[in-house]
């Protein structure tokens, strides 16, 4: 009974983790069709972001609720600088190309971001783990879970619902859901796609600081954190279909039950779990589980 | 007068000559080129590149300035200062091996220092012997570079991963001499996988009563660890053995600190040291701390290790991690190699064989303690080593190391001529305690 608990409530906190880190990368491929590898970046940064914010709100010894906000706040304005610098300064400039020199193009500004970080941050590894340490701990039964981990999970469903209302209920959102749906026509019909374009990358670059930024007090903030990250994302974004949200979600799901249960019950097999999902999914449906085979425009 | 003149005369010429001969005498010898490898970006460069890096180039200072202590005060190597051309370590074997070539053959260096990863040490080892340059490794553990054939240019004075597993498992014994039950976690790849087999091993010969329970093998750079935290948490293990290192294990240190893992197990980490001084008080007191020998805060008290740290401390502000420790004492035993191979040809500069045959089964002063280059055929060297409990003094605000066990290099060292495996496997014979 305990080992079902702790694989339920593990795999909720690693869904929530995947979801945060994959739902930005998913709405920009959904709106700009951008597979773009620089969201590992934006993870980073807002990573590196959120630990010096840390730093400085925490050595002044001010509240820790605030030191939470002021992590993310930062982590968040990091995102929407390096967004926009990108999308108006390089991504701008390749629309219209090949995929797959887009690909390529956003591979090498991934490259150029992990030598700013180094530049900026040095190659040390930065703690931010007070946000952690200060929310405490609540024990249910022999285990013993981080209130820190509850609030990432109830942070990850809300911010699940804040994207859907987004889009099914407010103006932009129908209007990112026509681009999504059909660029041209909804350029036919005098929608600014150029506009939707910027900021869509931008949101996109802020969700992923964001999750850099909520994972930061996790982690040894370090070099090449934002490697590690950008493949999970793919697997998650691959499972669900590229540019769905609930397909983020569900992927996320899938993917945090099955690693959980994994390392209770099977542990050599952890590792295997991820990929053999994604596998099996795209092996049946290779568009992922919430994407619909699009017909091929002459 | 003419007596007076010729004196003059003798006097202006033998002042010319012996000028000339002082000018001869001090004229600087070629100086000595070295590569020195270590990760200066990626994941490794916090924990090991860059604390390595530093130990290199304190210690190459204070050689090319002669300020080192006694016996290590000559300039440079043998007189010839030492110029350093540093390569980042970060990226595919393939690379590694490929700067490798760069800087033997179209750098020319006389030696190559460095190396942290055990896949490049073993990538570079036949290279090197191929190349025939002479390559000293400061840091990688696997005690497979020379177990698996005899090397020739190669050597590695720091000692391998098996006895920080020997030793972690004889501290945990004799701080828990009723264990019946533990656990590990370690990185998927060849470096973990190792650790926890030398670990395990040792635990089924030392203490036989006691079994393993949990045994995960995350993967490398995974960060985020709550499966693999409640998992534990459910196990009814008295101690958790570790060899993570970087990020993995500060995450882990952080993630399972707020769960309370630590107050029911206690962490035996190899490789913990490496740690202490950026999580201080989040470390969890009663942490099992190893250095990968006895560096660092298990470092012996030496003047070579007083004037190590004082040097470190001065120009970087913190102390001397084991990475630090590993590379000055390797720079050390190339200088005794290199000066020793100097004073046997009567002077000049060595040639790469002429230092090799010098470098084998030298012994020499480190600040970590004796070093004695004696396994793989004179190439592989052995220290004394020593575990301790991790204590944050909060009166001090300081991070302390407890409860400090030395153990022979004997103790905890395959003799020359057994592999690691073979000898654990078969009880540790000889050890020597």
């Amino acid at each position: 009974m305990i080992t079902a608990f702790a694989i339920f409530s593990d795999g909720l906190v690693y869904a929530a983790y995947l979801f945060l880190v994959a739902v930005g990368l998913t709405l920009i491929f959904g709106v700009m069709k951008i597979l773009n590898v620089t969201h590992g970046s934006f993870y980073a940064f807002g990573a590196y972001g959120a630990a010096t914010a840390v730093g400085i709100w925490f050595d002044r010894g001010l509240s820790d609720a605030g030191g939470f906000l002021f992590m993310v706040g930062v982590a968040m304005l990091i995102g929407l600088v390096i967004g926009l610098i990108l999308e108006r300064g390089i991504l701008r400039l390749v629309y219209g190309r090949d995929e797959v020199v887009i690909v390529l193009v956003t591979y090498a500004a991934f490259l150029i971001l992990e030598d700013v970080i180094v530049l900026v941050w040095g190659p040390r590894s930065y703690p931010a783990y007070q946000p952690m340490v200060s929310a405490g701990s609540i024990d249910i039964g022999e285990l013993t879970l981080s209130n820190y981990d509850i609030g990432l999970v109830v942070l990850a469903a809300a911010l699940a619902v804040a994207v859907w209302w987004s889009l099914k209920y407010t103006r932009y959102g129908r209007l990112l859901t026509v681009v999504i749906f059909d660029r041209e026509v909804a350029a036919a019909y005098g929608i600014n796609v150029k506009v939707i374009y910027t900021v869509t990358f931008i949101i996109g670059a802020m969700l992923g600081a964001l999750g850099g930024a909520v994972m930061a007090p996790k982690i040894s903030v370090t070099l090449g954190i934002g490697v590690e990250v950008i493949v999970l994302a793919f697997a998650v974004v691959a499972i669900g279909g590229m540019g769905s949200i609930e397909g983020a979600l569900i992927g996320a799901l899938i993917v945090g039950l099955g690693r959980a249960a994994a390392v209770h019950l099977m542990p050599e097999i952890e590792l295997f779990v991820i990929y053999a999902v994604m596998a099996l999914v795209l092996a049946f449906r290779p568009y992922g589980l919430f994407t619909q085979p699009a017909p091929r425009k002459i | 007068m003419k007596h007076l003149r010729w004196s003059l005369a003798l006097a202006a010429g033998l002042t010319l000559a012996s000028g000339a001969s002082a000018q001869q005498a001090a004229a600087p010898a070629a100086p000595v080129k070295l590569g020195i490898v270590s990760f200066l970006s990626g994941p490794a460069a916090s924990p090991f590149g860059v604390p390595g890096r530093n130990g290199a180039e304190i210690v190459i200072e204070a050689f090319n300035s002669g300020k080192a202590p006694a016996p290590y005060n000559t300039v440079g190597l043998g007189g010839a200062k030492i110029e350093i051309k540093w390569v980042d370590e970060a990226g595919s074997t393939a690379q590694v091996v490929t700067e490798f070539r760069n800087l033997v053959q179209r750098d020319q260096v006389d030696a190559v220092v460095g190396y942290i990863s055990s896949g490049s040490c073993l990538a570079v080892t036949p290279v090197a012997d191929e190349l025939k340059a002479l390559t000293v490794y400061f840091d990688c553990g696997t005690p497979r570079v020379f177990e698996e054939k005899p090397r020739e240019y190669v050597f590695r004075p720091s000692s391998h991963a098996t006895k920080d597993n020997t030793a972690a498992a004889r501290y945990l014994i004799a701080k828990k001499k009723d264990i019946t039950l533990f656990s590990g976690i370690n990185q998927n790849y060849a470096w973990g996988q190792d650790s926890w087999k030398d670990f395990n091993a040792a635990m089924g010969v030392l203490a036989p009563k006691a079994k393993a329970d949990k045994v995960l093998f995350p993967k490398l750079f995974q960060g985020e660890f709550g499966a693999e935290i409640s998992t534990l948490l459910t196990s009814k293990s008295q101690a958790l053995h570790s060899s993570f290192w970087d990020g993995d294990q500060e995450s882990f240190i952080i993630q399972s600190g707020a769960r309370g893992l630590q107050k029911r197990m206690p962490y035996v980490g190899t490789t913990a040291e490496s740690a202490i001084w950026r999580l201080r008080d989040k470390m969890p007191d009663g942490t099992i701390i190893g250095a990968r020998g006895a560096h660092g805060p298990l470092a012996p008290d030496n003047a070579l290790n007083t004037w190590f740290k004082g040097i470190y401390m001065d120009r970087y502000g913190t102390p001397p991690t084991y990475p630090s420790y590993q590379m000055a004492l390797s720079l050390l035993g190339l200088k005794v190699a290199w000066e020793k191979a100097q004073a046997a040809k009567g002077g000049g500069k060595p040639t790469t064989d002429e230092v090799v045959k010098a470098f084998k089964g030298i012994e020499y002063d480190s600040p970590s303690g004796k070093v004695k280059m004696a396994l793989g055929n004179g190439h592989q060297g052995i220290q004394d080593t020593a575990y301790g409990t991790y204590r944050f003094n909060k009166r001090t605000n300081q991070p302390e190391v407890v409860d400090i066990v030395r153990y022979p290099a004997e103790c905890v060292n395959p003799p020359s001529d057994k592999s690691a495996e073979e000898w654990i496997k078969a009880g540790m014979p000889g050890a020597k305690c």
